[in-house]
């Protein structure tokens, strides 16, 4: 598919607000390099992992930041560093494994040879071989570390940034979103379950927009709709922080089902039963207080989330304008009780890209993604609940879609 | 048990991968046991040991909630699948269940679109003989493929 590429970002969201959204925010290539610019290398905290992923010195995972590949690694001090996969020789991305542990960091072209932090401990043949060659008199080895990026860590998640001038982690989620988040990491021990990895080819904000809107699962989710999980009538909350960025959807399931949101919803079936009711074997957690789902968008590459007691963290890897990785880690708690792991892994069925729940999500993003592709003067409308952007206590809005766009307007500035 | 031979064991594959390929969904719980394993996973979880499978059912009943879910409330594309499997491989037999290996590879077609590599891994069986015939005590399909293409709907 050919898209037309903007030489002019003044005139490509010609109106004011972020309630009408143009299709080339979500296709246009010069749009999406200002993106990876501006938003995943710039002055943004984005996820990288779990701690309990590198649980020793040496060990690494490997993922990425926008479509930049980076070394996520413990060191002997046992602290975090976020290496960018790249050697200060010859750019090579010399860590193919995705997950493993190590004395140091080799690049197999040159042997050059790094340790936990990035720094350069050695070249082959710095003092040339037999008086020949070799490096220039003013080669140091610590002129030529791996690019080392900002790191966060907060109750065992871990973030980074190509930024050194980034607000300190806790201001960039705000005192509401911070409270979301640490409702389900307070420090407690985490396990880890396993991943799950999609593409999806529809643009990477489709999936944040996905997750800010309260609208859709009462509507296109069967299994929300008619066991309860997520329903209009449910009790629930939008919040975001200052910026609009970021925002959880917080909510409690209905036992009971007022006739007025399910009257005419396709989706809903009231008869329906399952063979296998161990799927639905919910059991509250103190640590709850209360919502049965907590699902929260930290801008710009991640969403955690707790659906009753199926926990995830689902991180964004953009690849082109047009789609995305998905990588979803599933993990629970070291307190918890066999049964209540094995109920976390059942539930997953839900979820995931084979999810009863969520396969249908990775499936209208992809079609969103093809009618803006064919044609370009198209824009969304996204007015639900109005123009503005605010705080809900109710499902019936899409203030949270135009919060992100009110921020990405801005950083972006278009 | 009368150990089966290997013509009735490459049956059953053949007949397992019909009623995928020709969409006979409903068909599908009738290869399993009633006390059945069927698992989706990502060989990255079977190798590190990691409990996570993409699609994870046990009994009968949560191989017929599935089906009910694919076809009657999933919204997806429509594709079809042809399942292609490996001779089996008898790695030899634990009790009256016999444990049988193959590989196996599904392409998907979309309505318009060229075929592509969907899904490609192992299958890691336990096969028994019951009244009823040849029938699958477990089945673990342990996938190679990196990236699922966007959504994994039907049984494979
Ligand atoms: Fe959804």
């Amino acid at each position: 598919m050919t898209t037309a590429q903007t030489d002019d970002f003044a005139t490509v969201w010609s109106g004011s607000g972020s309630s009408r959204i143009p299709a080339p925010v979500y296709t246009d290539p010069a749009i999406y390099a200002r993106e990876l610019d501006r938003i995943f290398y710039g002055p943004h905290w984005n996820y990288v992992g779990l701690e309990i992923e590198v649980p020793e010195p040496g060990c690494f995972k490997r993922t990425s930041i926008g479509e930049r590949s980076v070394i996520v690694i413990r060191n002997r001090a046992g602290q975090i560093n976020v290496l960018e996969n790249r050697c200060a020789h010859r750019a090579m991305q010399f860590c193919q494994e995705k997950s493993g542990k190590v004395k140091t960091l080799v690049c197999p072209y040159h042997q050059w040879n790094y340790n936990h932090d990035g720094n350069l401990l050695g070249v082959p043949f710095q003092r040339g071989v037999k008086g020949q060659g070799g490096m220039p008199d003013d080669f140091r080895l610590e002129d030529h570390a791996l690019n080392r990026l900002n790191v966060a860590v907060r109750n065992g998640v871990i973030f980074g940034s190509f930024s050194h001038a980034v607000e300190p982690f806790e201001d960039y989620l705000g005192p509401a979103v911070l409270a979301c988040f640490d409702r389900t990491f307070d420090g407690r021990a985490l396990v880890l379950h396993g991943y799950s990895r999609q593409r999806i080819p529809g643009n990477w904000k489709l999936m944040m927009e996905n997750i800010k809107d309260p609208y859709h699962p009462g509507l296109l989710h069967t299994w929300f709709v008619t066991f309860g999980l997520w329903r209009a009538d449910n009790k629930s909350q939008l919040i975001m922080d200052d910026h609009g960025r970021h925002a959880c959807m917080i909510s409690k399931r209905s036992e009971t089902i007022d006739p007025a949101v399910t009257e005419g919803v396709t989706s809903f079936r009231r008869n329906m039963t399952l063979n296998d009711t161990s799927l639905l074997d919910i059991v509250q957690e103190p640590w709850w207080n209360g919502p049965t789902v907590c699902m929260t968008t930290i801008f710009p590459n991640v969403i955690l989330q707790q659906q009753v007691n199926s926990l995830s963290t689902r991180q964004i890897i953009p690849v082109g304008p047009g789609a995305f990785d998905f990588v979803w880690t599933h993990f629970g708690f070291a307190e918890d009780t066999p049964e209540m792991t094995a109920r976390r892994i059942h539930q997953a069925n839900l979820f995931g890209p084979g999810g009863l729940v969520s396969a249908d999500d990775g499936e209208v993003i992809e079609f969103s993604q093809d009618g803006f592709e064919q044609d370009q003067a198209f824009s969304a409308q996204c007015e639900l609940g109005g123009r503005d952007v605010a705080d809900s206590d109710h499902m019936v809005t899409e203030t949270l879609i135009r919060g992100m766009y009110r921020y990405w307007r801005e950083v972006m500035a278009i | 048990m009368n150990m089966p031979g290997i013509e009735q064991i490459i049956a059953l594959y053949a007949s397992y991968a019909a009623c995928l390929d020709e969409q006979r969904f409903n068909d599908w719980p009738d290869f399993f046991t009633s006390d059945c394993v069927y698992r989706v996973i990502p060989r990255e979880n079977h190798d590190a040991g990691l409990p996570l499978a993409t699609i994870s059912l046990s009994g009968v009943g949560g191989l017929r909630d599935r089906v009910y879910g694919v076809t009657s409330t999933l919204f997806h594309a429509p594709y079809y699948q042809r399942h292609i499997i490996s001779l089996p491989c008898v790695k030899g037999a634990d009790g009256e269940a016999l444990l049988v290996e193959t590989n196996y590879l599904v392409l998907r077609t979309k309505r318009d679109q060229l075929s592509e590599v969907f899904n490609t891994g192992r299958y890691i069986d336990r096969i028994v003989m019951t009244d009823a015939g040849l029938k699958f005590a477990q089945k673990l399909c342990v996938f190679d493929s990196e990236l699922i293409p966007n959504s994994l709907i039907y049984p494979i």
